[in-house]
């Protein structure tokens, strides 16, 4: 099955400065893909590139099977963009934004479903200059969906809104995936990634530096599962000769690698037959947070160059 | 372009200048304070007379006292006596001035006297070169009379009169007549010129022809909601300046079905500008300053609040380049003097203009960015 958006060796440049360094991906229709990044690492530019909004310098784009910059006219009656920082009319109230949206689409939408899908029903008469940055962030999402598109790009939608106008977005998210859109999604906050994406690309110095599944890319790149005891020296001295397992002892607590479920029973009945005093045990694991700061950190300290290339 | 586009489009930005009391004041409210404020200060120039003080040292004789009669009698002054022994001949000229007459006229001693004895005599006008005008209406009036004295002293016969006035063109005007379609233009010009360098600048700032950009709405059809959004408004203040300058001021202007076109085609030119200058700058300082450079000598040279023949002769080729004054001159042309040819030749510039300008508009104006 041919991918949504199909990207091969996409390079950007503005002048001296190369934006974007040759990267590819393809995004499966019906899937979110999340495209993660720190600041100027090329997330916006890609985007734009796939939205018909700036011109690659070489590659090969193709987005529903349209080139993008070329073909923008017929790809933009298919996508729907809620972009950074969502701007619009400061005197036009969110209903009249979408009935103005509706007729360039000529779609039939119905301006009230739509505001309510976005939870912003309650503002629909309200003039966007009055409306909180959440709520300005729903309207730009309604209008994105206002053409029924097939693939929605979200350029950090979530940026700067609370906890609770965050969730009301990501339910449109999960929402807008049974429905069986394709989301490409920009975002700060890897949790969300985590939680809302089929797959996942990282991008730094516009190279892609991981991709996969959230959980691929944690297994291959984070540090193994480990168990955490909140205990003295003593314990990791007593572990480490009884069961034989390697020991990181600091202060006031100790890690134990893990690499089977049935390591944290030997280690809980060893730390009971020891006597000795403990407080707490608790399993941890790297989240997509840990392994993007550490692949960007070592990114950067000149570690890594990028994910090996078949 | 597609009509549905420029309608929805155009429901958007009535409602968001509908919405703007700030833009509403200076599209309506402010042409009427324009009006008010000229027609305060030139209509009255002109129609009222001119006080004279006058020491008659003659002790109020008959033959001066027909003079000052007859002076009255011009409708050019109004004459007010002033009491000789409190004012004496020596002191006259700056008491004038002490109490901010513009005029004085001294009538001496013996004046009667020589005048039936057929001997020359001099009356002394005193004026002040602050106000010319109401000196040389004075000065006017005087020798007028003195010239009908000295006529009828030696029973002469005036063969040549001076009828009823009658004013250049098909009616009676007044400053106040030239004053409305320069106006009119003044407002053309400088709604849409302000406003569509603003929004164009702003709106590339705001990513909001980004947004648009990702809709099907063309440029051409954007552009186009706006000219008519412009042109509906300046039928609007038009008919507002108009009724008020008849109103208040008794304005003659011929109300005819020729004046649309200019209110068309006008803001048709000013709309596309102001999107031209707003697209080539790319900064708000900067597309400010473009668009202030444009606008500013078009305020003031193309015979806006002057007409163009007072200028001095090198100025007028400099205003014969600015579009608003073809916009002006023809609406002159069809509002006073139905000069439909003129008009005629002036709404063809202005047409062939406005086409260049709204083309190089939508080229150089971008949505987006490579």
């Amino acid at each position: 099955m041919p991918g949504a958006i199909e990207v091969h060796g996409l390079v950007k440049q503005y002048g001296p400065v190369t934006a974007v360094a040759g990267i590819d991906f393809s995004v499966a229709p019906g899937t979110v893909f999340s495209f993660l990044g720190p600041n100027g690492a090329g997330k916006t530019t890609t985007t734009e590139i796939l939205e018909g909004l700036r011109r690659a310098t070489s590659g090969e784009v193709r987005v529903l099977g349209l080139d993008p910059w070329s073909q923008g006219a017929a790809l933009h009656r298919k996508i729907g963009v809620i972009p950074q920082d969502f701007r619009f009319f400061d005197k036009i109230t969110p209903k009249e934004a979408i009935e103005y949206y509706r007729t360039l689409f000529h779609t039939k939408v119905d301006p009230t479903a739509l505001l309510a899908q976005v939870e912003l029903a309650d503002k629909a008469n309200a003039r966007y200059d009055t409306l909180s940055g959440g709520q300005k962030q729903k309207l730009g999402l309604a209008l994105a969906l206002t053409n029924e598109p097939e693939i929605c790009f979200l350029d950090e939608p979530t940026t700067g809104l609370d906890p609770h106008a965050r969730r009301a977005i990501w339910e449109v998210i999960r929402r807008l995936k049974r429905e069986g859109r394709t989301v490409f999604l920009t975002t700060h906050y890897l949790e969300e990634a985590e939680i809302l994406a089929d797959r996942v690309a990282i991008i730094n110095h516009g190279q892609i530096i991981a991709s996969g599944t959230p959980h691929e890319i944690i297994r291959t790149h984070g540090r193994p599962a480990r168990m955490r005891v909140d205990g003295s020296p003593a314990i990791a001295a007593y572990l480490r000769d009884k069961l034989g397992v390697s020991v990181e002892a600091s202060d006031d607590h100790l890690e134990v690698g893990m690499t089977r479920k049935e390591d944290a029973i030997r280690v809980l009945e060893a730390l009971q037959a020891s006597g000795l005093p403990w407080e707490s045990f608790a399993t941890e694991q790297d989240t997509l947070e840990d392994v993007f700061v550490r692949l960007v950190g070592q990114m950067d300290d000149g570690a890594i160059k990028s994910e090996a290339k078949p | 372009m597609n009509p549905r586009h420029i309608g929805a489009d155009f429901k958007v930005v009535a409602r968001s200048y509908l919405r703007n009391s700030a833009a509403l004041f200076f599209s309506l409210f402010f042409p009427i304070i324009l009006i008010l404020l000229f027609g305060a200060i030139f209509s009255s120039s002109g129609s009222t007379t001119v006080s004279v003080e006058v020491l008659n040292e003659d002790h109020n004789s008959a033959a001066s006292q027909a003079f000052l009669n007859a002076l009255v009698n011009t409708t050019l002054v109004s004459v007010q006596l002033v009491n000789t022994s409190t004012v004496p001949v020596s002191n006259f000229a700056s008491w004038l001035g002490q109490n901010g007459y513009a005029v004085g006229l001294v009538i001496p001693l013996g004046f009667q006297a020589n005048y039936t004895s057929h001997t020359p005599v001099n009356v002394t006008l005193f004026t002040n070169p602050e106000n010319p005008s109401a000196g040389g209406t004075a000065a006017g009036a005087v020798q007028g009379v003195a010239n009908e004295f000295n006529l009828r002293a030696s029973n002469g016969t005036a063969l040549i009169g001076l009828g009823p006035s009658e004013t250049v063109g098909s009616q009676i005007y007044t400053y106040i007549d030239f004053l409305i379609p320069g106006l009119i233009g003044f407002t053309i010009l400088t709604s849409p010129m302000f406003s569509m360098v603003d929004v164009t600048n702003s709106y590339r700032k705001d990513g909001i022809f980004r947004e648009l950009s990702l809709t099907p709405i063309t440029r051409a059809e954007w552009l186009t909601s706006r000219v008519i959004w412009y042109v509906l408004l300046s039928f609007a203040t038009a008919g507002v300046m108009i009724a008020t300058g008849v109103a208040l001021y008794h304005a003659h202007v011929l109300l005819t079905l020729g004046l649309l076109p200019y209110l068309i085609v006008g803001p048709f030119l000013f709309v596309s500008l102001g999107m031209l200058a707003g697209s080539v700058a790319k900064t708000p300082e900067s597309a400010a300053i473009i668009g202030n450079i444009i606008t500013f000598p078009m305020m003031f040279l193309a015979g806006t609040f002057f007409p163009v023949s007072e200028f001095p002769a090198w100025l007028q080729p400099v205003a014969k380049v600015l579009p608003l004054y073809y916009v002006i001159d023809g609406m002159n042309q069809v509002m006073l003097f139905s000069n439909e040819g003129r008009a005629l030749y002036d709404l063809l510039v202005v047409f062939v203009i406005a086409v260049v300008i709204f083309l190089a508009a939508i080229r150089f104006f971008r949505w987006r960015d490579e």
